[in-house]
């Protein structure tokens, strides 16, 4: 279970780089591309040594990698292409050299098709050991060059005239994004291993805004889901390991995606959802005092049936609306007759404000029609803060009627110095 | 007359200790030629804009200088040395576009990011040197965005993160990738603002600016370029519109073309 934690936790703090650096097809077909390796290793040694496989692993990742920078460099075919061809022959001769074994040694092979989905629940002692070193290498290596790998992420050709060896840079942290692949390979599996990369630095980002935050917050979801998996594969039968990591860290992935504070679906939402409802309110208040002014807006009461046709809402929409604006104080309902209390006319005063001055900035600075500035005024008046109004108010030097002629309200409190 | 001036410099400058020297520079993408035969001399201590069209090479050009392109021939120095000797004395202000804006990173840490170079391999921003990055965004007026992260400025904020970083490189010369574009008036502004103080100090600046309409209100020495050097010397001498039609293709506006009718009838004096 250590294995799987560390596993999981380092590929969480490489993915990180993977996916800022847009590499994250590029640490798929490199696992992909690792199956020949080791089945080859595998018929040179005759045994399942993780050393020897490891290398053939890395081999064939290296291989692979040459391959794609060949295929673009000397032919009309794109990066992404490159890599899918090296991705798909490097798989497809793996599984033939695959078949090919388990024909001709029946009892050695089982350790083999496990490098498909991955066996963590059956690491050796040994095996551990090395996955150990080589996460202990990786990880310190990212502590030692953060700065450097920071900066090779963000601008190269910045970091390059500063005088730091980009080249050599992005060859050791792509090495890093090989050697994690490689070894990650035994406990996910060939298929996932980028989903173990991936998805938990995918994760992290939502949650926050620094690279360092970021790094950490991966490095614990992948560790904690590979325990998760890995102890979820034991319990409970018929669980393959490799796949249950990749579940379960998928499901936290969901998890920030919808739930993330700034940047989650479900804040956005709800965000719009109190957007929304405030728009309504601001506009029952001003049909009402549209209504009633000139009139007596603080005394004067409007019917039911009069607001409705104004906006053509329905009564359901109306009633739970004005039910909003009475407790807020702003409205008095009798029966079907509906009154603005004395702050709710200020409150519908300040709106209209906005209305009618955005109109007036529109007609005056922008030179636009006075036909056609009422949609746009409808949207700004919600928008507009206070404070920016005022400004507008003075720009325009505290004007008193709206292009139409109607009066532009002063709410008392609001501060003329005209 | 014209051919004297067909390359290189304008005859009457003699440029001593030139801050950037290019010589024979031919730089090509494949088998695409994007500069050819470029032999340039630009003087210290000035604002030097280098201008031309789309593809004309001007990024290509200030990247070659910086040793981020390899010529397929030709040298250039910087401050009569290659680009290895004095690297600490060069800073640079990239295109915008470069870089991509939602990469989890606030503007301090951008331009605590000029900073790496002279921290060295494997240590780490200190104290002193976050304020220092802070001091380079309050010299460009937005220390106030200092933890904000970066796709959540506006286009001429995320400019002026990109010139505090350069500033928070010390340098004598600054090569800028069209720092003006897509910047609003107040950035522009103080863009410019910042450009003549670092003149005032003694440094030089040069910048592939975009703009025909402004090169001889911000700058004071030009290099007109497409493919090939059309010309190069200071603005008052060079950006003349013989030139600037040599670099452009002959293409005139109406209004540039009503000028010049102006002119040679005498009713207008030229600015």
């Amino acid at each position: 279970m250590l294995g799987a934690m560390l596993l999981g936790a380092v590929s969480g703090v490489i993915g990180c780089f993977t996916i800022l650096r847009r590499q994250s097809l590029l640490g798929d077909a490199l696992a992909h591309a690792a199956l020949p390796g080791i089945c080859i290793a595998f018929i040179i040694t005759g045994a399942k040594t993780p050393l020897a496989l490891l290398i053939g692993a890395l081999v064939a990742g290296l291989l692979g990698a040459l391959f794609v920078v060949g295929l673009v460099g000397n032919s009309r075919i794109k990066e992404d292409s490159a890599i899918g061809i090296v991705l798909s022959v490097f798989f497809g001769l793996g599984i033939v050299l695959l078949t090919y074994i388990q024909r001709t040694s029946t009892g050695n092979q089982s350790g083999l098709d496990h490098f498909l989905f991955g066996q963590a629940a059956t690491l050796m002692e040994r095996d551990v050991q090395i996955i150990l070193g080589l996460a202990t290498f990786v990880l310190f290596s990212v502590f030692l060059f953060y700065k450097e790998f920071k900066l090779l992420s963000f601008d190269r050709s910045f970091g390059e005239v500063q005088g730091f060896p980009m080249r050599r840079l992005e060859v050791g942290l792509t090495a890093l994004l090989v050697v994690v692949v490689v070894v990650g390979l035994q406990t996910v599996g060939v298929v996932l291993i980028v989903a173990a990369l991936i998805t938990p630095a995918a994760a992290a980002r939502q949650w926050t805004d620094s690279l360092g935050k970021m790094i950490i917050l991966a490095a614990v979801i992948g560790g904690g889901a590979s325990v998760m998996g890995v102890w979820a594969s034991a319990t409970l039968p018929n669980l393959p390991t490799g796949p249950t990591i990749v579940l379960i860290s998928s499901a936290g992935l969901v998890l920030s995606l919808l739930a993330a504070p700034k940047r989650g679906l479900l804040g956005g939402l709800w965000r719009s959802t109190l957007l929304a409802r405030r728009i309504k309110r601001e506009n029952l208040l001003k049909d009402i005092y549209r209504l009633v002014e000139g009139r007596q807006p603080a005394t004067d009461a409007v019917s039911t049936g009069l607001l409705r046709g104004s906006r053509g809402q329905t009564i359901g929409s109306l009633r739970r609306i004005g039910s909003q604006l009475r407790r807020r104080g702003l409205v008095k309902t009798e029966g079907e007759r509906w009154q603005l209390t004395p702050p709710g006319v200020r409150a519908a005063q300040q709106v209209v404000r906005k209305h009618r001055l955005w109109e007036l900035y529109l007609t005056r600075r922008l030179e636009l029609a006075d036909d056609h500035v009422h949609r746009d005024a409808e949207a700004m008046e919600h928008a507009l803060s206070d404070e920016f109004l005022d400004q507008i108010d003075e720009l325009l030097g505290f004007p008193e009627v709206d292009p139409h002629g109607r009066e532009i309200p002063r709410p008392e409190g609001v501060v003329n110095d005209g | 007359m014209s051919e004297e001036v067909a390359q290189g410099q304008a005859p009457t400058e003699d440029i001593g200790n030139p801050v950037v020297e290019v010589h024979d520079l031919t730089v090509a993408y494949g088998t695409k030629p994007v500069l050819w035969d470029i032999d340039l001399k630009l003087p210290a201590n000035r604002l030097i804009a280098i201008v031309g069209p789309n593809g004309a090479g001007k990024s290509t050009l200030l990247k070659s200088i910086l040793g981020l392109v390899k010529p397929l021939t030709g040298w250039s120095q910087l401050f009569g040395a290659p680009l290895s000797k004095h690297r600490s004395w060069i800073g640079y202000v990239p295109q915008r576009e470069s870089v991509d804006w939602d990469f989890p990173t606030t503007a301090l840490d951008v331009v605590t990011m000029g900073l790496y170079g002279e921290m060295g391999w494997l240590r780490r921003p200190k104290a002193h040197h976050r304020e220092k990055a802070l001091s380079c965004l309050a010299k460009l007026g937005i220390e106030e965005l200092a933890s904000r992260q970066i796709s959540q400025l506006s286009g001429g904020q995320q400019q002026r993160v990109f010139l505090a970083r350069a500033l928070a490189q010390d340098a004598r010369l600054y090569l800028m990738d069209e720092p003006f574009v897509g910047v609003d008036a107040t950035t522009e502004h103080a863009v410019l603002q910042l450009l003549q103080n670092l003149r005032a100090e003694g440094k030089t600046v040069i910048a592939v600016h975009h703009d025909l309409q402004t090169v001889a209100e911000y700058f004071d020495h030009v290099v007109l370029l497409n493919m090939r050097l059309i010309a190069a010397g200071p603005v008052s001498t060079t950006f003349t519109e013989e030139n600037i039609q040599r670099t452009y293709g002959g293409r005139l506006t109406a209004l540039s073309q009503a000028a010049e009718a102006l002119l040679s009838e005498g009713k207008i004096d030229r600015r």
